[in-house]
């Protein structure tokens, strides 16, 4: 095989990459590997492997391993309706193809995202003016009454009752903003 | 062009300014992640969704332009010449995805190149704000301000319970990468920082050389990141990352105070040697020069060389890599000639300041 970027020596170098959800096959001599590996040097590697290195992390999840098969064998395989990228696609690319694969996958991310995120899998960060102020409320809401419990836990009656009354004026807002969006 | 002419119109802000503890911390980096919500990820959409992007990009840009942190460009990547793109790359501006591997994307810089816009990439707009010293809040607030000016465009991907969507799972909720870059000299000289990194990851930070591959760091150059995207709040994950940084930095500087009691001169001397490398040699490859960059700089910083500024290693570590010596020399060099004129830039470079004596 010849060295697909000098087309002169034979290609030392073999290896895959996906770019736009297409594999792509590689081949390059030493010489022109070493040209292109000065550019990921300076520039701390443009991710050839990090696709393949994700696709591994998803893969060990035994429950999604399960479940994928599940969808696979069982009911009909699940696929996106907005890009239609199916759930096994999905693990092996490790990329969503649209923003709607999070609903259609729904069922099956907890376990991914939490693995990838520490244990997390819900937002509670920034939020998009236009979703309105009743989310940030909400979520306002639900901060409160964590630290609420918490304090009560830790017997701190009198911060816990200025938190309690916090939570109810908060939870007036948020009736009254929702009629009137409404 | 003289090299003076060269520099000024290289450098963008963050290389030559100063920022807060900036003997330590070189830059402070954020970046937003965001998509369209009813447009496939660059990874599977259309030619045609991919021009939409662009046009819509370029819509907002001169109907109702940004100019709070000065006049933006847009350019896009088919349309700019490969050594510029490098150029680009080299100078953190873009992503080596966006130059390389990205046929349809732009990028929206301003002037001083604090704060550029990615289309197209990995996801639909990244936001990115590159601020000099250790500046991650003020790099959030620049980076919310524009994120806030383009919602009010754009409709992104955002769900209630997964905040925003992105085309990798490791980056949805908040969409934020936050990273600080380091020059460590002295917990690599006391051989402190191999048993720092794995503290750091444990942390759910990410450490990494930028310069170099593997676990090499050249410079002696760091850069910490956040990892978790999901389940915390920007400020938090900012707060989180500083708090490292903060501790880094002043174990830094106790490594630093310790090598100057304990050997002082061997310092002076490995300082003074790099510096007489750099101010005589013909070739020098990257490694070398980075390593010697590396010490000229703690030499600044130390006082042990007070005719240098600061910002020499900053601003000599971009210049001297491959896209900018090319374009500094007008055409292609192979490698060899490559550390030929990198050898040339860094002596004429540090004539320049004697000159200014
Ligand atoms: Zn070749
Ligand atoms: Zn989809």
């Amino acid at each position: 095989m010849i060295c697909q970027e000098c087309n002169q020596r034979p290609a030392a170098l073999h290896f895959t990459k996906i770019v736009n959800g297409e594999k792509t096959e590689v081949n390059l001599c030493e010489k022109c590997a070493q040209e292109k590996g000065e550019m990921f040097m300076f520039t701390g590697g443009s991710g050839f492997s990090f696709n393949n290195l994700l696709a591994g992390l998803l893969n060990i999840e035994p429950s999604v391993q399960k479940q994928s098969q599940n969808t696979f064998h069982q009911e009909e395989i699940l696929q996106c309706s907005g890009c239609s990228m199916t759930f096994p696609q999905f693990i092996k690319v490790g990329r969503f193809g649209c923003a709607h694969c999070y609903e259609t996958f729904k069922e099956q991310l907890p376990p991914v995202l939490s693995r990838l995120h520490s244990g997390n899998w819900s937002h509670s960060g920034k939020i998009p003016k236009r979703i309105g102020g009743g989310i940030h409320l909400k979520k306002q809401v639900e901060n409160l009454k964590n630290e609420l419990k918490e304090l009560i836990q830790q017997e701190e009656f009198e911060k816990a009752a200025q938190i309690r009354d916090e939570i109810r004026t908060l939870e007036k807002q948020l009736s009254s903003s929702n009629k009137g969006g409404e | 062009m003289s090299l003076e002419r060269f520099i000024n119109q290289a450098v963008s802000s963050w290389m030559s300014e100063e920022g807060p503890d900036s003997d330590i911390v070189l830059s402070s980096r954020i970046r937003l992640a965001r998509n369209f919500e009813n447009i496939k990820f660059p990874t599977l959409f259309s030619h045609e969704e991919a021009q939409a992007i662009i046009a819509k990009i370029e819509e907002i840009h001169h109907e109702s332009s940004f100019s709070k942190f000065g006049q933006m460009e847009l350019l896009k990547i088919d349309e700019i010449q490969p050594l510029q793109k490098r150029v680009l790359v080299e100078k953190h501006l873009i992503s080596p995805n966006l130059a390389e591997e990205s046929p349809y994307g732009a990028v929206l810089l301003t002037e001083n190149e604090e704060i550029s816009i990615m289309v197209n990439e990995e996801d639909h707009i990244r936001i990115q704000c590159l601020f000099p010293g250790l500046q991650l809040t003020e790099a959030l607030a620049a980076a919310n301000e524009v994120d806030d000016w383009l919602e009010n465009h754009i409709h992104y991907g955002f769900d209630e319970k997964y905040g925003y969507l992105t085309s990798c799972p490791t980056n949805v909720g908040t969409g934020l990468r936050a990273s600080v870059m380091m020059h460590l000299p002295g917990l690599m000289l006391t051989q402190q920082i191999n048993r720092i990194i794995p503290a750091i990851n444990q942390l759910g930070l990410v450490v990494r050389g930028i310069y170099g591959e593997g676990s090499e760091a050249l410079g002696n150059i760091f850069q910490i990141s956040n990892q978790i995207t999901l389940g915390k709040s920007e400020e938090d994950i900012c707060r989180d990352l500083k708090g490292v940084v903060s501790q880094l930095i002043s174990q830094e500087r106790s490594a630093r105070e310790a090598l100057r009691k304990t050997s002082n001169i061997q310092l002076e001397d490995r300082v003074f040697r790099s510096l007489g490398v750099l101010s005589n040699c013909r070739i020098i490859e990257t490694k070398e020069a980075a390593k010697c960059l590396s010490d000229v700089r703690l030499g600044i910083d130390m006082g042990y060389i007070d005719h240098l500024p600061k910002n020499i290693l900053n601003e000599l570590m971009i210049l001297t890599q491959p896209g900018f010596l090319q374009q500094y020399a007008g055409g292609h060099l192979r490698a060899n000639e490559r550390d030929i004129r990198r050898a040339a830039l860094i002596r004429e470079r540090l004539k320049m300041e004697q000159d200014k004596r």
